[in-house]
């Protein structure tokens, strides 16, 4: 088990097995995305109440939902790095931040333009939507205290330390929309239950969902690789292979 | 087809600013993000090859010298 872990934190190894799985993510991410675009915005119903303004679903659920796991992986890393010291976990950590930046963006502007056509207004002071606001200063955070640093080493431990800490504000986003009066319809995917909405509406929000991971996963190890590329730069591996390497491409 | 016809699907029953301004912005930040990624990888290895490159030639003349 310790042998396990140790391999998989070491960069050598992780390049070379993620040189295996980074094509397959990219591919499905690529099948999943144009299915479930063309799916969600052509193909499945309108809404009964919102009209066609509820296709922002299929773009706003999955990127909040993004923004979530974005940030407890995130904070995982950061507890990885602090305990054990593996560089890997902390070079995971610094291409996902900014990843899951711009989700939340993409959830809080999505959100706005949705609630202009349904709730008559763009914005409101209310509980999901200030804690998502929130999240997004809480990533702004992460990635400039990031970079506040000298060494990279205290840089990485002072995010690492704000992620853990600002992971208590995920509970809060999950929950907000029970604990208090809010605009915000509760979750449309839980565990327990099935969707309330008919299956041709949640059928391509799942694709877009499972497409946005796979773009996830995909990017965070193309970047993860290149920022093995960077760190670890002084390393006999690392150069011979950018020598295999014909005129910079792949 | 929950639409008529391609025109119907664009205009998005009139709320077509709401919902191509929101999948405009995932769509953008999502290719921005790929294209990113692409170009850093390839001049982290150029740069890569560049450096190898100079201390081979480095070494050679110091061969050379002696």
């Amino acid at each position: 088990m310790w042998a396990f872990i140790h391999k998989l934190g070491s960069p050598k190894w992780f390049y070379a097995i993620s040189a295996r799985l980074t094509p397959w993510f990219w591919a499905a991410a690529a099948v999943l995305l144009v299915v479930g675009s063309v799916w969600g915005l052509a193909f499945a119903p309108s809404d009964y109440q919102q009209g066609n303004s509820f296709r922002i679903i299929y773009v706003h659920v999955p990127a909040a939902i993004l923004a979530q796991s974005c940030f407890a992986a995130l904070a995982v890393a950061g507890g990885i790095y602090l305990i054990w010291k593996i560089k890997l976990a902390d070079m995971a950590a610094a291409v996902i931040a900014p990843f899951g930046a711009a989700m939340t963006f993409v959830a809080l502007f999505s959100g706005a333009v949705w609630g202009v056509p349904t709730w008559g207004t763009w914005w409101v002071w209310d509980a999901r939507l200030t804690s998502m606001l929130i999240q997004l200063f809480l990533y702004f955070g992460v990635i400039a205290l990031r970079g506040a640093f000298a060494s990279r080493d205290s840089g990485a431990k002072a995010a690492s330390v704000l992620a853990l800490v600002g992971v208590v504000n995920i509970p809060i986003i999950k929950y907000s929309v029970e604990w208090w009066n809010t605009l915000h319809q509760p979750a449309t995917f839980t565990l327990t239950e099935r969707p309330a909405m008919p299956a041709d509406m949640w059928l391509p929000l799942l694709v877009m969902v499972l497409g946005f991971y796979c773009f996830f996963i995909a990017l965070t190890l193309t970047r993860t690789r290149s920022e093995i590329l960077r760190r670890e730069s002084a390393k006999r591996w690392v150069r011979d292979l950018a020598d295999g390497h014909a005129g910079g491409r792949r | 087809m929950a639409f008529e016809s391609l025109t119907a699907l664009l205009a998005m029953g009139g709320h077509a600013p709401y919902v191509w301004s929101a999948w405009g912005v995932a769509a953008a930040l999502l290719i921005v993000s790929v294209a990113h990624a692409r170009a850093e990888r390839r001049q982290l290895i150029r740069e890569l090859q560049r450096r190898n490159r100079r201390e081979r030639n480095l070494s050679e003349r110091e061969t050379d010298e002696r």
